[in-house]
């Protein structure tokens, strides 16, 4: 069965090349612009969770944090892996995610290979 | 530093010096067979643990130095560095400075050469390997990992065992242990929250920053500790180990003592001395025994027990129809108690390899030095000897070996021109002959020659030209004799013309002796008869008036009585006895010893004929009384030398026997010989 992936960003560039090279990785790939978009996709979603969720931080209606926040206080997601997508790769940042739930981060800009790479050091591929 | 820590000291010694000799003996066999695994894995592991043993000891410089020698072989063992003869030749240095060093650590010498030049040449092997850069991707390392991930890492979606799995992806694992000493019981376990930790060893080619990428997520959170494993981390790991294995109570806090002292050189040297010292002087009282060995005396004395409470329990109320199993009892009881002592004496048996181990290195090198092919044969090397002899023999015999490479074996040209194989035959062989070991070094030389050493006799004034031509057998005996050498030239390997008598004396020093044959073109062989104990010996005990006397039994030829006419007086004055036609100097062990004889008509009594260096002489006693075996007591000890007995041993009825000295008797009585024949 193939794994699912979550992507939650309000650029559909972004979720483009996520989804490309996700899928090219036998990935199933679910998209959602905000955090609001990506829990009510969480949702629907039979059993109520994904294999991974990749998600940016600045988002219009729910940020990245306060998504993942509301992901981990669901029974489903508590142990999903989040990747959170960051474009400063500051120590602020990364504590703020983790402190919200976040199980590791990549920085913008990454080339396609290095995503999978981050993949594969929090999901058995 | 602490005693119980000197406890170990000796030990270490004992093991290092083992563990020295299979070092020494896999390398030999490594340059036959450079490619065999298990012969590289042995000499890296006996690195290894003399490594492990010095620094958690102290010796500093031990440990460095094979350190060193351990990250060089770990490299041969990988196929990194290739065996080759220069290889091995920097390998046996390094080993000859270990021994060095290991010598200065128990206080035998005070100071070894410098590590440093074999270091700098070990270090250069090692980085020719390297390209100088040891942490980069495609070397090979040894990795401690210590992963204690955070509480919480769980419910961030982070997955330990995962991560676990990428590391076993990074290289082999070679020890693994999960701590669960933080796992509460289950009542108070939740279920979300890590406990667990990781210890991991694993070989890699990748490098340092590759493991940090695994736990980059986590690493805020968790102990994530990556690094070498080097000298003095394992060392202590090790010590841990003995103390266990010892059951010391407080040896585990010394370890970390030790841990501690071992990482600051400086410290460390200063109290390492003085407990070595110390220990020099106790090293010949300590024996390793095989456990097997001393199960069996438990068992035995264990039978005794339970034969001591049959014995109690005839006797009580004891009547004639018991007699049958008291017969029994006692009989059983003989039995395990001379099992008993049997086994008792072999505590301090040895094989007689402990002495051999030498030899294959020796004679490589001097092989190597003098230009000869040679081939090393021994056999018998589980042969048993005390382990008093053993130590004394190793000498004398590595000066017999030397001997037959320098003066015995010949050129490969000279070999070639006799028609004998280039190589020549080094053999070594060991076996039991009636009570006595025997070591035979022989070789396929050119044989003793016998003119030269008649000649060389001659010049040197131990018998006159004019004198009738000796037997062959005198004639080799020559070079038994102080300042005797027929070498034409003195070379470093032997041949001062001092040895073969120190070689002689140092063999009866131990009760045995050391004879010679030769057949010219053929070879030479040198056999050395040792007694297999210098605790117990074979005697048989003679009677001499109302006194006991003991005869070494190795000294006995024949026992007889002899007829009317087989007795005469030689100048008036000295008495012989015919035996088989060889006139033998009598001696009257009643005026020897000053007792009163029972019989003084030798056609009455009976002559023994005892036998030291081919010079026989008999001795004129009462009776034969029997056979056995007697412990040595030393008479010096106990009160003073006395001449013409070697010592006393105390009778199975409590009475105390004097050994007679056989070899001193009979210098005394051949002596007065040719005294007499002379004037």
């Amino acid at each position: 069965m193939p794994k699912t992936a979550l992507i939650v960003d309000d650029s559909s560039t972004m979720r483009r090349l996520v989804r490309f090279t996700l899928t090219e990785a036998g990935f199933e790939v679910l998209e959602g612009n905000d955090g609001q978009d990506a829990l009510d996709k969480l949702t629907a979603t039979p059993g109520g969770k994904v294999d991974i969720i990749i998600t940016d931080l600045n988002m219009p209606v729910m940020d990245g944090l306060t998504f993942i926040k509301q992901v981990r206080s669901r029974a489903s997601g508590r142990f999903t892996p989040i990747l959170m997508l960051t474009t400063e790769s500051q120590e602020s940042r990364k504590a703020e995610g983790k402190a919200a739930g976040a199980t590791g981060w990549i920085v913008k800009p990454f080339h396609p290979q290095q995503l999978l790479t981050v993949i594969g050091k929090v999901l058995p591929l | 530093m602490n005693l119980d820590m000197e406890m170990f000291h000796q030990t270490f010694f004992e093991e290092a010096a083992e563990l020295l000799a299979d070092f020494e003996g896999g390398l030999l066999r490594l340059e036959t067979a450079p490619d065999d695994l298990e012969t590289l894995n042995t000499i890296f592991r006996c690195a290894h643990s003399i490594k492990g043993g010095s620094a958690t000891f102290g010796f500093t410089e031990v440990a460095q130095f094979t350190h060193s020698l351990e990250t060089l072989l770990d490299k041969v063992r990988n196929g990194q560095i290739l065996v080759d003869s220069g290889l091995i030749q920097l390998l046996l240095e390094s080993l000859d400075q270990l021994k060095a060093l290991l010598e200065v650590a128990q206080g035998h010498a005070s100071e070894a050469p410098s590590s440093l030049p074999l270091l700098a040449q070990m270090d250069m092997v090692i980085e020719s390997v390297e390209g100088g850069a040891s942490d980069a991707d495609g070397v090979l390392w040894r990795v401690r990992l210590r992963f204690y991930p955070g509480d919480d890492v769980l419910q961030r979606g982070a997955n330990p065992l995962f991560l676990m799995e990428q590391v076993a992806g990074g290289g082999h694992i070679t020890s693994l242990e999960c701590d669960i000493s933080k796992l509460p019981s289950l009542k108070d376990m939740n279920p979300e929250t890590c406990y667990l930790g990781w210890n991991i060893e694993l070989l890699s080619e990748k490098d340092t920053a590759y493991f940090h990428e695994i736990f980059e997520f986590v690493a805020d959170e968790s102990v994530v500790e990556i690094s070498a494993v080097d000298a003095f981390a394992e060392a202590s790991g090790q010590f841990d180990q003995i103390a266990e294995t010892a059951s010391v109570p407080d040896t585990r806090e010394t370890a970390k003592e030790a841990g501690v002292f071992v990482g600051n050189p400086e410290a460390a040297i200063a109290p390492s001395k003085t407990a070595t010292v110390a220990i020099a002087s106790a090293e010949s009282h300590t024996l390793r025994v095989s456990t097997d060995k001393v199960d069996k005396l438990i068992n035995l004395v264990g039978e005794l027990v339970i034969n001591q409470s049959m014995l109690n329990s005839v006797i009580q109320d004891f009547s004639m129809a018991k007699l049958p199993r008291l017969i029994e009892a006692v009989a059983e009881m003989e039995r395990a108690s001379r099992e008993l002592q049997e086994r008792v004496m072999s505590v301090r048996m040895l094989p007689i390899k402990h002495a051999f181990g030498r030899f294959p290195r020796l004679v490589r090198d001097l092989a190597a030095a003098c230009g000869k092919q040679i081939d090393l044969q021994t056999s018998g090397e589980e042969t048993e000897l005390d382990k008093t002899v053993i130590e004394s023999i190793a000498d004398p015999l590595t000066h017999l070996v030397r001997n037959s490479i320098d003066h015995g074996l010949e050129t490969p040209e000279d070999r070639r021109r006799a028609g004998k194989g280039v190589t020549g035959i080094i053999a070594l062989h060991a076996f039991h002959e009636g009570g006595a070991i025997v070591v035979e070094v022989s070789d396929d030389g050119r044989g003793l020659d016998k003119e030269r050493i008649l000649r060389k006799a001659i010049e040197r004034g131990m018998l006159s030209a004019t004198d009738p031509a000796p037997s062959d057998e005198t004639i080799y005996n020559y070079i038994f004799h102080p300042g005797f050498s027929t070498a034409e030239r003195v070379t470093d390997l032997s041949g001062r013309g001092v040895g073969m008598d120190i070689v002689k004396r140092a063999i009866q020093g131990l009760g045995g002796f050391i004879t010679v044959s030769t057949t010219p073109g053929q070879g030479t062989r040198f056999r050395v008869r040792l007694p297999l104990t210098m605790a117990i010996l074979e005697g048989l005990s003679i009677s001499v008036g109302e006194e006991v006397y003991i005869l070494p039994l190795t000294s006995i030829v024949e026992s007889i009585r002899p007829g009317r006419g087989d007795v005469r007086l030689i100048a008036g004055a000295t008495e012989v006895v015919m035996v088989r036609q060889e006139a033998l100097p009598l001696l009257r062990l009643y005026q020897i010893f000053r007792s009163t004889p029972i019989v003084t008509d030798p056609t009455q009594a009976i002559i023994v004929v005892v036998e030291n260096e081919g010079r026989k002489v008999g001795l004129l006693v009462d009776a034969l009384i029997g056979q056995s075996q007697v412990v040595i007591k030393s008479l010096e000890t106990n009160y003073r030398k006395v001449s013409g007995i070697a010592g006393a041993t105390i009778m199975g009825d409590g009475r105390v026997a004097l050994i007679i000295d056989v070899p001193g008797l009979v210098r005394v009585s051949t002596g007065r010989l040719e005294y007499t024949s002379a004037a």
